[in-house]
C-alpha cells in the first residue's frame, strides 16, 4: 500500500483525567504507522460521563486506521467516534491582541464549540510576555461549507475580546 | 486643450510642468490662497518658481482661476471627507460652465458621486478621474474598456501602508520604527492617519464600487480597518506559514471592504514597497492584474494627462 492511500481521519476519544492518559492514548497511533496531525484536548469540558473529550486528527491508510482504532479500544480507551476526515476546508487566521489576558483557552474552546470546526494548529508569539499584545496563528479546519460560519464565529469572539483578526484573502490569492 | 489646474501640490505642479509635453496649455493655476491666470497661456516654469520661492502661484484670487477661459478643469486639491470641499464646488462650477473636469482629488467622486454624475448629466462637460484610483495605473480606463464585464476588484491601493508592511516583514522591525523611517523618506506624511487607518484605500475602493455598480457608495458604506500598531509578531507568524500581511481593498458582491489580510508571501498581490496592484475579475477574460506606482507627482499627473487625452472636444 503506497503513501498515496493515506488519508486524514478524525478520532474522538474520552479520557479519564489522570496523568499519562493522553500519552497512553496516542501511543497506538504512532505504533501502528499513523501520522498525528493535531490534538484538541478539551480540558475543563467534560463529557456526560465526566470524562475529558479529546479530538485527534491523524493520517493513515485505511488498514492502519482500522488497526489503530482496534488497538485504542484494546487499550481501554473509549473511542466515541472514528472516521474519515470530517474536515474538508481549511483556513488560517492571525489573531492579535491581549490573547493571554483574554483567556486563550476559552477563545479556542469557543471556536471549537461552534460545530463542524476544529483548531488544527496554533502558534503563539508573545514577545512582550503575557502582559503585552501577542499574536497567534491558527489553522482552522471545517466541514464542507462551514468555513464562513467558522470565520463568523472567530470574528464575533474576537470582537467581544477586543482582538484583531487578520483574515485570509481567499479569493484571488493564488 | 486649455487647462485650469486647481491645487499646486505635487500632482498639480507636475500637471503644470508636463502639460506642454502632451500638447496642452495651462491658462490658470490656483493654490489655496493665490492664482495665476493668463488666457494666452502661462509659463509653467515661472509659476512653479514662484510657488517654490514664495509659496504663491500668482497675483490673482483663487476664484479667478475657476472663471478663466479653460476647456478642462484639473482638480488636484487635497481630498476631504463629507462635503468634499472645496473640490466639489470647483467641479460643480466647471460643469455649470459646460467645461470638462479631470480629478486627482478622490473626495467628490467618493463622497458625492451621485451629485457629480447628475451635474455632469446637465452639462456638456465630461468628468474623468483615473488619477484618483491607483495613481499611474490605468484602472478606471481598463474597467471602462471592458464594457461592464468586470465583476469584482481587489488589491493593494495604498503605497504607504504597503511600504510599512513590506519593511516590517523584511527587517523584523516594529511598526513605530518603520513608520518613522517612512516619514524620513517622505513615503509617509507627518500625519499618516489617512494611509495607515485604511481611509485612503477605502476611498479608492468606494470609487471603484461607484464605477462597477453605477451606484452611490460613500466611505460610510465601507468596512475599514487599518494597519496602525500591528505587531511585528503577526508578520513573523504569517511568514512561518509562507504568508504575509497586506492592506487589501476589496469590491465584490456589492460590498466594500479594506483591512489587513493574509496573502501568500510570493503571491501576485504581495507587491513590495510603495507599489500598488489591482486585480480585476471579469466575466469572459478571467483575471487581470495591473500593477505600478500608485502615488507621486509625475506618476499621478500622467494619469490626469491621459484622461485629458480621452476627453471629447469642447462643444
Amino acid at each position: 500500500m503506497s503513501e498515496a492511500d493515506r488519508r486524514s481521519y478524525t478520532v474522538r476519544l474520552e479520557l479519564v483525567d489522570e496523568p499519562g492518559e493522553l500519552l497512553g492514548a496516542l501511543e497506538p497511533i504512532a505504533d501502528n504507522g499513523g501520522n498525528l496531525l493535531s490534538i484538541f484536548h478539551e480540558r475543563g469540558n467534560l463529557t456526560p460521563r465526566g470524562h475529558i473529550p479529546v479530538e485527534v486528527d491523524l493520517e493513515a491508510t485505511q488498514a492502519q486506521f482500522d488497526v489503530i482504532v482496534d488497538s485504542l479500544r484494546g487499550a481501554g480507551v473509549n473511542v466515541i467516534q472514528a472516521g474519515a476526515e470530517r474536515y474538508s476546508e481549511e483556513l488560517t487566521v492571525v489573531l492579535v491582541g491581549h490573547l493571554v489576558e483574554t483567556d486563550l483557552s476559552d477563545t479556542l474552546r469557543r471556536f471549537h464549540d461552534c460545530g463542524g470546526v476544529s483548531v488544527a494548529d496554533l502558534s503563539l508569539s508573545a514577545p512582550a510576555g503575557t502582559e503585552g499584545p501577542s499574536s497567534a496563528r491558527l489553522r482552522v479546519v471545517a466541514s464542507e461549507g462551514q468555513s464562513d460560519d467558522a470565520l463568523a464565529t472567530i470574528r464575533s469572539v474576537a470582537e467581544e475580546k477586543d482582538l484583531r483578526v487578520i483574515e485570509p484573502l481567499t479569493e484571488g490569492s493564488q | 486643450m486649455k487647462l485650469a489646474v486647481m491645487g499646486a501640490g505635487a500632482v498639480g505642479s507636475s500637471v503644470v510642468e508636463l502639460a506642454g509635453e502632451y500638447g496642452h496649455e495651462v491658462v490658470a493655476v490656483a493654490d489655496s490662497s493665490t492664482a495665476a491666470v493668463d488666457d494666452g497661456g502661462l509659463d509653467a516654469e515661472d509659476v512653479l518658481a514662484r510657488k517654490r520661492s514664495r509659496d504663491v502661484v500668482g497675483n490673482h484670487d483663487p476664484a479667478d482661476a475657476l472663471e478663466a477661459d479653460y476647456d478642462a478643469l484639473v482638480e488636484t486639491t487635497p481630498t476631504t471627507l463629507g462635503d468634499a470641499e472645496p473640490g466639489f464646488s470647483h467641479v460643480a462650477r466647471a460643469l455649470e460652465r459646460d467645461r470638462h473636469v479631470v480629478l486627482a482629488n478622490k473626495g467628490p467622486v467618493a463622497e458625492r458621486y451621485d451629485e457629480v454624475r447628475s451635474l455632469e448629466a446637465d452639462s456638456k462637460g465630461t468628468v474623468l478621474f483615473e488619477a484618483a484610483v491607483g495613481g499611474a495605473i490605468p484602472i478606471l480606463s481598463t474597467i471602462d474598456d471592458l464594457n461592464g464585464q468586470v465583476t469584482a476588484a481587489r488589491g493593494v491601493l495604498n503605497g504607504t501602508a504597503n511600504f510599512i508592511l513590506t519593511r516590517m516583514a523584511a527587517e523584523g522591525l516594529g511598526y513605530e520604527h518603520v513608520l518613522a523611517e517612512a516619514q524620513d523618506l517622505g513615503v509617509a506624511e507627518a500625519d499618516p492617519t489617512f494611509d495607515v487607518e485604511g481611509t485612503d484605500a477605502a476611498l479608492k475602493c468606494v470609487i471603484l464600487a461607484n464605477v462597477l455598480y453605477d451606484d452611490t457608495y460613500t466611505l460610510e458604506d465601507a468596512e475599514v480597518e487599518g494597519i496602525a500598531d500591528l505587531p511585528g509578531s503577526a508578520l513573523e507568524l504569517a511568514a512561518e506559514d509562507g504568508r504575509t500581511i497586506r492592506l487589501i481593498g476589496e469590491v465584490a458582491d456589492g460590498e466594500v471592504r479594506v483591512g489587513p489580510r493574509l496573502v501568500p508571501e510570493n503571491g501576485t498581490l504581495a507587491v513590495s514597497g510603495t507599489l500598488n496592484i489591482v486585480q480585476l475579475e471579469t466575466n469572459h477574460a478571467g483575471r487581470l492584474n495591473i500593477s505600478g506606482r500608485g502615488a507621486g507627482g509625475p506618476e499621478t499627473a500622467s494619469a490626469v494627462l491621459a484622461d485629458i487625452g480621452r476627453l471629447p472636444p469642447v462643444e
